[in-house]
């Protein structure tokens, strides 16, 4: 029990001393993290709200799929991006295996089946409510899909905001295009993972402490932005 | 029909097409509903200005003809004359956007396809319209029942249609806000906007109307001006419905 006491001790001289390895690790997770649901939302946003507005053949089995993507394995994902951009793979001219663009794709493949997920339901939910209202104004598709992205902003940050987490818990798909590459592609789920199978659980206590902060920080945010909503009675 | 009061006017700017569209009308219109015929050969030709208040029991086709007339359900059968973007429909229950109120209103003028600038001064005047000044930057939907609806008319103004479609629009409000809608829907009617009205409230059609449609079982019973019908109707249905009994 010493030796856990002494890393619990140790874990808080690090996170509290902010230790230059340890910010560079929280750094690398948030920029990766945060390109990778940009980038989901870049598509999963347009995507979702045309699955919701559109009507064609095969709409219903398109929807089951994307909601069955939400469950997408990282490692699966992993080793499909791992295909795609090693070496012998069609982005392999690029060199972008463990580098941090390859991390960003492979979680913005996790994440943008939940952000498409979501917009569709918030945008469908909408669209049952505007519909009539906007066929009255004699307006087209795209003036349509922008007025139900704009209205369901709230709703649609909570599913940016979903996908965040994800990609900030992720650990399976990082590990296996990143590489885990020490100030490199080294970000906190892998630096746990690591430091654990190292025994060095003080690094690992305080990256799981900063990584769990930053999850909480992101359930609360989700909170805040839809009680807002509700409190100026836009949701 | 009542002369336009001092203030914000309804149609302030010039229209696209000044030449008068032919007049909205319904030509043996037919829409079933499973094996009902829920509208059954109504044949309704409005006049091209004024008041029509379109009255009736529940189910005799009302909002289903303001739906159709304003292009959300096209008929099985029959013809429909009608000019869509001059041509705005106002719900009984009002659909408002999750925005403040000016942004309600500026939603739809850009929808007109206006520029900014006009847009804001346009957003003035229909706040003024709708005496909503001081709440344009309250969210809609915390709006209570009369606001809501006078800013869903005034929404509706926004596109300066020739035609306004209203389906009970002060049901279950209280006189004061009926009488704030009412004077709007005057000042449409004095501004020359063609008005159709669904109402049940035959003091509102004697208030507003210069016609009456009288609707039962999908077809129109009885038409013609509003003082010979609300005093002496002259279908069966009609007299049942203005005396009070129960139209089944």
């Amino acid at each position: 029990m010493a030796g856990f006491g002494d890393a619990f001790a140790q874990a808080a001289g690090l996170a509290l001393g902010l230790d230059g390895e340890l910010l560079g690790i929280v750094g690398l997770s948030l920029a990766v993290s945060l390109s990778a649901t940009a980038l989901a939302c870049l598509v999963g946003l347009p995507l979702g709200a045309l699955l919701a507005v559109t009507r064609f053949p095969g709409r219903s089995a398109a929807v089951a799929v994307l909601n069955a993507l939400m469950g997408l394995p990282p490692v699966v994902v992993g080793l499909s991006v791992y295909l795609l951009v090693s070496a012998s793979g069609p982005l392999g001219p690029l060199r972008l295996l463990y580098t941090p663009a390859a991390m960003i794709l492979a979680q913005a493949i996790l994440v943008t089946p939940i952000v498409a997920a979501l917009t569709r339901e918030t945008v469908a939910a909408l669209d049952a409510e505007y519909d009539e209202y906007l066929r009255t104004l004699d307006a087209g598709p795209l003036f349509r899909v922008g007025t139900l992205l704009w209205d369901g902003r709230f709703a649609l940050t909570t599913a940016a905001l979903a996908g965040l987490g994800r990609a900030l818990a992720e650990v399976g798909a990082v590990m296996i295009v990143g590489g885990n590459i020490a100030h490199s592609t080294r970000v906190m789920t892998t630096a746990i993972a690591l430091e654990t199978s190292k025994g060095e659980l003080a690094m690992a206590l305080a990256l799981g402490a900063i990584l769990v902060t930053l999850s909480l920080a992101v359930t609360a945010a989700v909170t805040g932005v839809r009680l807002r909503a509700e409190a100026a009675a836009h949701a | 029909m009542p002369e336009a009061p001092d203030g914000p006017r309804i149609l302030s700017f010039p229209r696209h097409a000044d030449a008068a569209p032919p007049r909205p009308a319904l030509e043996a219109v037919r829409v079933t509903r499973g094996r009902r015929a829920v509208l059954d050969g109504l044949t309704l030709r409005l006049p091209g200005a004024g008041v029509t208040a379109l009255m009736g029991p529940n189910g005799a086709g009302k909002s289903l003809t303001l739906r159709v007339l304003a292009g959300l359900i096209r008929p099985e059968t029959g013809a429909v004359r009608r000019t869509p973007r001059e041509t705005a429909l106002v719900f009984q229950r009002p659909v408002l956007l999750r925005r403040s109120v000016a942004g309600n209103l500026d939603h739809a003028l850009r929808a007109a396809g206006l520029a900014r600038r006009v847009r804001r001064e346009r957003t003035e005047e229909l706040l003024a319209l709708g005496g909503l000044e001081a709440l344009q930057s309250r969210p809609a939907r915390a709006l209570s029942g009369g606001e809501a609806q006078r800013l869903a008319l005034v929404r509706a103004l926004a596109g300066r249609p020739r035609l306004l479609l209203l389906d009970e629009p002060t049901a279950s409000l209280d006189p004061r806000a009926t009488a704030a809608i009412e004077s709007i829907v005057a000042r449409c009617a004095a501004e020359g906007v063609e008005v159709v009205l669904v109402t049940h409230d035959r003091g509102q059609a004697a208030r507003l109307a210069d016609r009456v449609a009288f609707l039962h079982q999908g077809r129109v019973a009885e038409a013609g001006s509003a003082a010979r019908i609300l005093r002496h109707p002259s279908s069966e249905a009609a007299v049942a419905y203005l005396e009070g009994r129960l139209l089944i």
